[in-house]
């Protein structure tokens, strides 16, 4: 599912139902593939979900050469790679141009995470004047160069597979690899939180408590984690394959929360992904 | 990493990317033959601006969105938020939830000090460039330090769901408090953590350190009965004793062009450091026996200042995290509700805590529907940027006569002495200009 600006360029670039393009044949003589690892703005927790993947780290890195990965290790070797691993959203001019690099260098480009998927919590300067954020948060707004919009990669390049969440699932990160391994398609879920929900045995936080949750609208992968915690999905996987925000709207209402309030649920972790966005800019509307 | 030498002699050399550090940053020190001209810290990690969204936002969503500024450390910032608002609307918690709060934070700490000491930093003391080419020689320990780092992870999984970005904490509490039994089946994990960071923090005062000493002035939160994490007064080796509220009459963030992080400065007394070394030095007395004990043994007793022996304090610091974690597990019984729930009230809150890296500050201002009218955020790694260009200009002269490699090599390893956490940087105040 591509988080294209207009609608109906949805899943011409990015696609998260097929398998990523390439997987064995590795660009080096070396029988591994190599990997390398790519942050633009972001938090660092979805490349950090690589090394917190304890008991997987060690096996991880024999089965595939992680060659560039300036978190964790000091050497960069030049590409081009296997598979190019990416973690933020493009935020400035320079970004703008290395994300391009980046796809010409990566046989297979994988984008992990809100920020790269749907350009992140940082996509709610899409709505505002830029320049007057940057004069509220710095002395000298001169010194400060940074784009418009906060945006997907895959506004910017083809994208090859797209991993969702904020952060995302280190246990689909290692699906995922390990399928770009084998050649296979990774299991990777695009229902909604709700599948899952019912499946951990979950009460429903919105029908027996009525909280506002996003399970419904809201793509599965963190295991229906804020429902287990007694509150109400906040979205942050993402919308899922087919979301009905028309409806969920509607549900909010009844349950008497304000345009304002429901176009704030929207405007999040995944605000620029283009149902959330239209969900929200409905509620701004009314 | 680059070296360039011009006609008049002098060099520059150039660290293009920071590596095992989180975020985007790079270092350039400037030499005309043995002298040093120049040292930046750069930081190019693109501006956020969190201060600036977070406006108009529910307080209540305050917790989840300041959680995404670093990935590295989202409890502290979830801390130092959740602080803040309820010093707005009067809410005292329930000692339970404080408790939890405590262990939430151990949890943040033993992750984020096993990642730095044993993947980040080890590697340059050890001669490798990372965690997985130093598994071929010390395996043992890296699968120790693995499974430290997980414990950690596991600690804010049960609290808090997931390791990065929890989802139970909110302003008053927690969403869902564990049960008694949901946290004894830490206990055997944390004991032969507390056990395996002892040895550790052995191992690691075994290492070379280079003979670097600065006469810091160190920062930290100080409280009469704890080692700090969530709360206390801010206090200095050099006469700084206030409460947090009074944070912005005595620093002052300045912004300079070659960063996208502003330096923060003492206005009377100019750079300062906060991390583990300030903690240690300023709170020694309130660790728990083992720590002390264990630092005695590795060498570094109070003042320790020689940022190198850094990853050393942080190592006891991680004794402490678990003998902590241990000591608030004991005491755990559920509070009577998961959390207080207050009327919106406008008004200003500060609140600082101590993330792995440092003190973290957070200032909000609300008004009467609990919409955020302002927002300040300080990171630990702002305050240090000023303090780790200072080490650069007096560590390099040291270094002079070296090959550029190793120069670079040793500024780099000098730079990670700070666990710096560029990402976390990068997001600022509306400052006063300073000269």
């Amino acid at each position: 599912m591509s988080y294209k600006s207009k609608p109906t360029d949805a899943g011409d670039k990015a696609t998260n139902h097929q398998p990523p393009a390439t997987r064995h044949q590795s660009t080096s003589p070396n029988p591994r593939p190599t990997v390398a690892v790519f942050k633009f703005a972001s938090c660092d927790g979805c490349q950090l979900s690589l090394l917190d993947a304890e008991d997987e780290l060690l096996g991880v890195a024999q089965a595939v050469d992680i060659v560039y990965f300036p978190e964790a290790t000091s050497v960069m070797r030049k590409g081009p790679y296997d598979i190019g691993l990416v973690e933020g959203s493009i935020t400035t001019h320079h970004d703008a141009e290395r994300i391009q690099q980046v796809r010409r260098q990566c046989r297979t480009l994988v984008t992990i995470g809100a920020c790269a998927t749907s350009g992140g919590i940082q996509a709610l300067r899409n709505w505002k004047d830029v320049g007057g954020l940057v004069r509220m948060v710095y002395a000298q707004p001169d010194f400060i160069s940074t784009l418009k919009m906060s945006t997907p990669v895959a506004e910017h390049v083809p994208v090859d597979f797209e991993l969702r969440g904020c952060p995302i699932n280190k246990h689909q990160l290692i699906e995922l690899i390990s399928a770009m391994l084998t050649g296979r398609k990774p299991n990777i879920p695009t229902y909604s939180v709700c599948l899952e929900c019912k499946r951990r045995a979950n009460v429903c936080v919105a029908v027996a408590r009525g909280e506002a949750c996003m399970g419904p609208v809201t793509q599965a992968g963190c295991g229906a984690l804020c429902p287990a915690f007694d509150r109400g999905c906040y979205g942050c996987f993402g919308p899922m394959e087919s979301p009905n925000t028309t409806a969920l709207t509607e549900q909010f209402r009844m349950l008497g929360c304000s345009d304002e309030d429901i176009m704030r649920v929207f405007r999040s972790y995944s605000a620029w992904a283009w149902q959330f966005r239209q969900a929200g800019e409905e509620c701004e509307k009314s | 990493m680059s070296a360039k030498v011009g006609r008049n002699g002098s060099r520059s050399i150039k660290v293009d990317y920071l590596t095992r550090v989180e975020g985007e940053g790079s270092i350039l020190v400037k030499l005309k033959g043995d002298q040093v001209q120049d040292v930046q810290l750069r930081i190019f990690e693109p501006p956020r601006l969190f201060e600036a969204f977070l406006r108009g936002r529910h307080y209540l969503e305050t917790p989840d969105i300041v959680a995404r500024i670093c990935g590295i450390c989202p409890v502290a910032y979830q801390m130092s938020a959740v602080h803040a608002l309820e010093r707005i609307l009067g809410i005292t918690v329930d000692p339970a939830v404080r408790l939890l709060r405590r262990l939430l934070y151990c949890g943040e700490w033993i992750e984020s000090h096993a990642l730095h000491i044993f993947l980040l930093h080890a590697p340059d003391f050890l001669g490798y460039p990372d965690v997985i080419s130093m598994a071929a020689g010390h395996r043992e320990l890296v699968e120790q330090a693995l499974r430290l780092k997980k414990i950690g992870n596991r600690v804010m999984t049960v609290l808090g769901g997931r390791e990065i970005h929890p989802i139970s904490v909110t302003v008053g509490g927690f969403h869902k408090v564990p049960a008694k039994a949901d946290l004894r089946v830490l206990v055997d994990e944390l004991a032969w953590a507390r056990d395996t960071s002892v040895a550790a923090a052995r191992i690691v005062a075994g290492l070379e350190f280079p003979d670097f000493k600065q006469d810091y002035e160190f920062v930290a939160l100080s409280h009469p009965e704890e080692y700090p994490l969530n709360e206390g007064r801010l206090v200095s080796n050099k006469g700084l004793d206030i409460e947090v509220a009074e944070y912005g009459e005595q620093f002052v963030e300045q912004h300079v062009k070659h960063s996208n992080a502003l330096h923060s400065r003492l206005r009377e007394r100019g750079a300062y450091l906060v991390g583990p070394l300030a903690r240690f030095n300023l709170n020694f007395d309130k660790l728990p026996e083992t720590a002390q004990q264990v630092a005695g043994e590795c060498g570094v007793t109070p003042p320790c200042r020689n940022p190198f022996r850094g990853i050393v304090v942080r190592a006891v610091e991680l004794v402490f995290a678990c003998e902590e974690a241990l000591r608030l597990i004991a005491q755990y019984e559920a509070p009577a509700a998961p959390r207080v729930l207050a009327h919106v009230c406008p008004g200003v809150g500060h609140a600082a805590t101590e993330a792995p890296r440092g003190v973290l500050y957070h200032r909000y201002e609300i008004d009467e529907r609990g919409l955020i009218l302002n927002a300040q955020i300080v990171p630990p790694t702002a305050q240090n940027q000023k303090r780790i260009e200072d080490d650069l200009w007096h560590y390099v002269p040291q270094l002079t006569g070296l090959p550029v490699e190793t120069i670079t090599a040793k500024c780099e390893q000098a730079v990670r002495n700070y666990d710096p956490c560029i990402s976390c940087a990068t997001h600022f105040v509306k400052v006063q200009r300073v000269g």
